[in-house]
């Protein structure tokens, strides 16, 4: 008779090992095995959340660390939930969020859908459209800073030759009305491709056959793309839109490259924002409150859209 | 309409789901609006009350 792997396993276990763990349950045993990566969740996750709702109860300051902490309440949330610089870092942080959403699942899917057609060198400009995202943020913001200069950018003159207008005569970067639109640009040139790559593979998952019995119903193309494709690869988008929406929430290094939050405070983002007051201003507490706010608002919507992710994928 | 309000007074997860995802987009949208700053000052509230709402109604019967 043949002997269980498990058994077999057992037999190389070093005897003072073995010793060691006779008398043990096998729950105790498990436990052992969990418990180091409990509690460095615990310690490394949970703790700093439950720390930094203590401290966003207080006039805590990080770079006065001897000073008295008092406890002020509700004063903090007071103070951000009627500060109108807050207010429009928020409506900067939406306009962002909307507009790369949206732009990045229209062009990813449109490029999934062109990439999973078979054609000569497919695999050539798959790795050509992904080469963006392999970039590091800190590197890509430094380049389109470059791209979007009015005298040598290569992005100005791009658009001067298709529009005609003059190539120094706007600046992204500098402009208010044109910098919140630069970031977006940014954003989706970088993070289309991953998009793209969600989107091909919920393309891919679709068997052929499906569409050969649709053809054979007499299904037109236009017909097929939107009851068999966007049907079966809906769940693969919504959870693209999951990934970068919470991504793009708490978006932080390119902007910061690219803009510094800039000019004036057009593309201050939530994230930004919490970083001058926790770093700059050294204001903690409220710094904190302001950090569970938005953790408050990304639990919540999360929680709302894998609800639905739940019920799409049950269809 | 009936069956969403009878499984309200049920208990059931299903319509009270519906009622705490339809607070927490409100308190989203409150946040995010560029119109009032009323609505911003109870965006919070609004969304902390459908977010504990929605783990609390999350473990209701079907």
């Amino acid at each position: 008779m043949s002997m269980n792997p498990v058994d077999a396993a057992a037999k190389h276990t070093p005897p003072s090992v073995a010793r060691r763990v006779k008398g043990l349950s096998d729950k105790t045993i498990a436990w052992l095995f969990v418990g180091p990566t409990i509690f460095l969740l615990l310690a490394i996750n949970i703790f700093p959340l439950i720390w930094t709702v203590y401290l966003s109860f207080t006039n805590f300051k990080a770079n006065r660390p001897n000073r008295e902490v008092k406890y002020v309440g509700f004063k903090n949330y007071e103070r951000i939930l009627n500060d109108a610089d807050i207010w429009l870092s928020m409506q900067a942080t939406a306009h962002f969020l909307i507009w790369t959403i949206v732009l990045q699942v229209l062009i990813g899917f449109a490029l999934a859908w062109l990439i999973n057609r078979k054609f000569k060198g497919n695999d050539m400009w798959t790795t050509i459209i992904v080469l963006p995202m392999m970039l590091s943020p800190a590197v890509v913001g430094n380049f389109w800073t470059f791209f979007y200069q009015p005298q040598i950018g290569i992005f100005n003159y791009v658009v001067s030759f298709f529009t005609g207008a003059d190539a120094s005569s706007f600046e992204m970067l500098g402009s208010v009305s044109l910098a919140p639109w630069s970031i977006v640009i940014v954003d989706t040139w970088m993070w289309t491709p991953f998009v793209m790559l969600i989107c091909l593979a919920g393309l891919r998952s679709i068997p052929d056959y499906i569409y050969e019995a649709a053809a054979i119903d007499r299904a037109s193309k236009w017909r097929q793309f939107w009851t068999i494709t966007v049907p079966m690869v809906l769940p693969f988008l919504m959870l693209a839109v999951l990934f970068r929406g919470i991504e793009n929430f708490k978006m932080f290094d390119l902007v910061v490259q690219l803009t510094g939050g800039g000019p004036g405070s057009t593309t201050e983002l939530a994230s930004i924002n919490l970083k001058r007051e926790a770093f700059e201003k050294w204001r903690t507490g409220y710094s904190s409150a302001f950090a569970i706010i938005l953790f408050v608002t990304v639990f919540g919507l999360a929680s709302i859209y894998v609800k639905a992710l739940n019920k799409v994928k049950e269809r | 309409m009936m069956a969403f309000f009878s499984g309200l007074f049920g208990l059931r997860r299903g319509p009270w789901e519906m009622v705490a995802t339809i607070i927490i987009s409100l308190g989203v949208v409150m946040l995010m609006q560029p119109f009032v700053m009323w609505a911003f000052t109870y965006s919070f509230i609004t969304t902390l009350v459908g977010t504990v709402m929605f783990i609390v109604v999350s473990h209701f019967r079907e």
